[in-house]
């Protein structure tokens, strides 16, 4: 009983401004996780990959970024630097291990993202080193007042969530129109649905590769960027893998715009079920499962995901 | 110059169907089986039973649990360390709070509650699959970490989130008090000796059992589903009830093993060493060592717990003592333990026992060529 009064109350908490408040704040620190996952999504949607090293990627494009930073090189030319080593690093990957394991079942694809997880790890934290570094890339991070726009709604939003938001919808936004209006786009589109049969009407599989897992790396680059300022540069980065992973499966793991809504899904559930409903379950930091519980949800409605393509199966 | 079976002609179907067929391998099983529970509790010390053979044993049995449901069907996980520690909490709090209770028990409890535990988080299995599994063990993982951090009950409310398990809780003998007494042993139960050979039994028991369930029409199932869901359906087994079961073994063997972790590894309980980080290890144990291999579990095992300490001795038989770093170590072995995965799964899929079984196989016919 008394759980049930407390589940009552939590849901009638919601109703306000506040509930409102922490719904879109929620919605735009998903936006977070929508960063990391547009790179999963990519890599999946052009060769079936579950490119389980994401995180890593993140981690080595921050902290080489870092690095050269605290090194005196100036800005502009240390992100240089970094995305020409992230494209290399995308293309090593590419030629060393997915080439070889091209027309693998998914599951050894997948383990070998994971054996490349592992490499990074140590490679990033032997070439530079495991401490802590701060990130100061000059995003304003002061909450904005939106009632100064629109009067009668009386909550605070996040400038920094604000700037995320619109490098993930530019990113969604281009890539979106790359898939679905450029031939390469559209080359990518088949491989994803069957290596050998693109490879039979012609398409260069590694060519398409080679250019997928350029792209990630330095999507990896600007999503890292934008954590490590959020976080500051650590291990911990690594964890935005799994972040992202229940915002992928809720989107899809073929939809690029699905990133996004998973992303507001996730980052909004998380936070109404931190705020309103930790009580109900006796503790504070469920935050952790809850968000997985919400994608387990949401995937066992739709085993796909919002927009996943559905797989047609035969014997 | 190498036994094969020519020669050892099988007359009964029974026989046929024996678990180790040829006669040298028994004899090889029997000698190295005498070796590890005679010789071995008499010569070993310390350092060898708490820091190598209890935890690659116990760490096998994990990794045993995670093959059943990965290699075996198919199944990924990434919440083994989640059932792990479920099952350490289980033995723990069946021990301190049941007067009756012995080790056996309580590692039985550990297994039936983590097996329980792998039904529900399995349960998502009957809808979806994949890489959409992941999510459901995932939570797994992360919901025993906010359960045991939660609720103080588990842990005693013990102020400082770490147990110490006390020697009365090893109790592995009945009469064992009276037995010690009259044999005149002093009453440290929880010495390295008998650790290690509670570990020992329980491996031992728990690889036959795998071995054989995998050869029975049980394996044959999770095969199957492995395979291919859908053709199984439309051969008639039973697709859900089989995933549910497999969910269920290997949560068991998980279970065990995160007792055995706590009671006979670090002989402390804390929920925070079965983190998301030794689901990863145990995974790796399994890509290594081989899917859906028995003795590819044990070789994973032993390999990728073995690596780093072998290259810290080895370190420091080369460049003299504490040269090497632990952080240099860790990397390196990262680095190491990665590319052996990478390069494994593009000339070797099925790990470490797929090697050795080619090599057995170019034996068994050597002179000549495959």
């Amino acid at each position: 009983m008394e759980i049930l009064a407390s589940l009552v109350t939590a849901f009638a908490d919601l109703f306000s401004l506040f509930g409102l408040e922490v719904f879109v704040g929620g919605m735009l620190s998903g936006i977070m996780y929508s960063l990391v996952a547009i790179g999963f999504v990519l890599v999946y949607k052009s060769s079936g990959v579950f490119n389980f090293a994401q995180g890593t990627m993140l981690l080595f494009a921050a902290l080489t970024f870092v690095s050269l930073t605290e090194r005196q090189v100036n800005f502009w030319v240390a992100f240089a630097i970094t995305c020409v080593v992230m494209v290399i690093i995308g293309l090593i990957i590419e030629r060393t291990v997915m080439r070889p394991l091209a027309n693998q079942d998914l599951l050894s694809l997948f383990m070998a993202t994971v054996g490349v997880n592992y490499f990074l790890e140590g490679l990033a934290q032997g070439t530079w080193d495991s401490a802590v570094h701060g990130v100061e890339l000059g995003i304003p991070t002061d909450p904005v007042f939106v009632s100064e726009v629109i009067p009668w709604l009386d909550i605070l939003v996040s400038k920094f969530d604000g700037f995320a938001a619109a490098v993930a919808l530019g990113m969604v936004v281009g890539l979106y129109l790359f898939f679905q209006y450029t031939r390469t786009g559209l080359s990518l589109r088949a491989v994803s649905d069957d290596h050998m049969a693109s490879q039979a009407v012609g398409i260069p599989l590694a060519k398409i590769w080679a250019i997928v897992w350029a792209v990630t790396g330095i999507i990896c680059f600007i999503a890292g960027l934008i954590w490590a300022d959020r976080l500051s540069v650590s291990f911990t980065l690594t964890w935005a893998v799994l972040k992202g992973l229940p915002v992928i499966l809720i989107g899809g793991l073929t939809s690029i715009p699905g990133c996004l809504v998973g992303g507001l899904i996730i980052g909004a559930s998380e936070k109404i079920g931190e705020i309103f409903f930790a009580d109900v379950f006796g503790g504070q930091g469920i935050e952790h499962w809850w968000a997985y519980l919400t994608a387990l949800v949401f995937i066992l409605i739709r085993p796909t995901g919002i927009f996943g393509e559905r797989d047609i199966e035969r014997i | 110059m190498y036994y094969r079976e020519t020669g050892q002609i099988v007359r009964s179907y029974v026989k046929d169907r024996s678990m180790v067929p040829l006669r040298e391998d028994r004899w090889i099983m029997a000698v190295f089986l005498a070796f590890m529970f005679l010789v071995v509790p008499f010569i070993g010390n310390d350092y060898w039973f708490s820091a190598i053979l209890i935890p690659m044993m116990v760490l096998s049995i994990a990794s045993l649990g995670l093959n059943i449901a990965s290699g075996y069907t198919g199944q990924l996980s990434l919440g083994s360390a989640g059932f792990m520690s479920f099952g350490a909490f289980t033995a723990y709090n069946f021990l301190l709070r049941v007067e009756w209770m012995n080790i056996w028990l309580a590692f039985l409890a550990a297994g039936i509650v983590a097996g329980l535990m792998g039904i529900v988080f399995g349960l998502p299995s009957l809808r979806i699959k994949g890489f959409y599994l992941l999510v459901s063990t995932l939570c797994a993982q992360f919901f025993h970490e906010w359960l045991f951090n939660a609720y103080p009950w588990f842990l005693n409310y013990a102020s400082s989130g770490v147990v110490h398990l006390p020697y009365f809780h090893y109790r592995f003998l009945p009469f064992q008090d009276q037995i010690f007494d009259m044999l005149g042993l002093a009453k440290e139960y929880n010495a390295y000796v008998w650790r290690y050979l509670i570990t020992l039994i329980v491996t031992v028991l728990l690889a036959l059992a795998a071995k054989n369930m995998v050869r029975s029409s049980t394996g044959r199932n999770w095969m199957a589903v492995r395979d291919m869901d859908i053709a199984a359906k439309v051969i008639g087994i039973p697709v859900g009830k089989t995933k549910l079961n497999a969910f269920f073994v290997s949560c068991f063997y998980c279970g065990v093993a995160g007792a055995m972790y706590s009671y006979c590894y670090i002989g402390n309980l804390d929920f925070m060493i079965y983190d998301l980080r030794r689901s990863f290890l145990v995974m790796f144990m399994i890509i290594l060592g081989g899917l859906g291999s028995i003795l590819g579990s044990f070789l994973g095992a032993i390999f990728v717990y073995g690596w780093p300490i072998f290259v810290t001795r080895f370190g420091d038989a080369v460049f003299g003592g504490g040269y090497l770093d632990t952080a240099f170590v860790e990397n390196n072995s990262k680095i190491v333990v990665g590319t052996i995965i990478v390069v494994l799964l593009i000339y070797q899929p099925l790990g470490f026992a797929g090697l050795w079984n080619s090599v057995k196989h170019r034996l068994r016919i050597w002179p000549f060529r495959t």
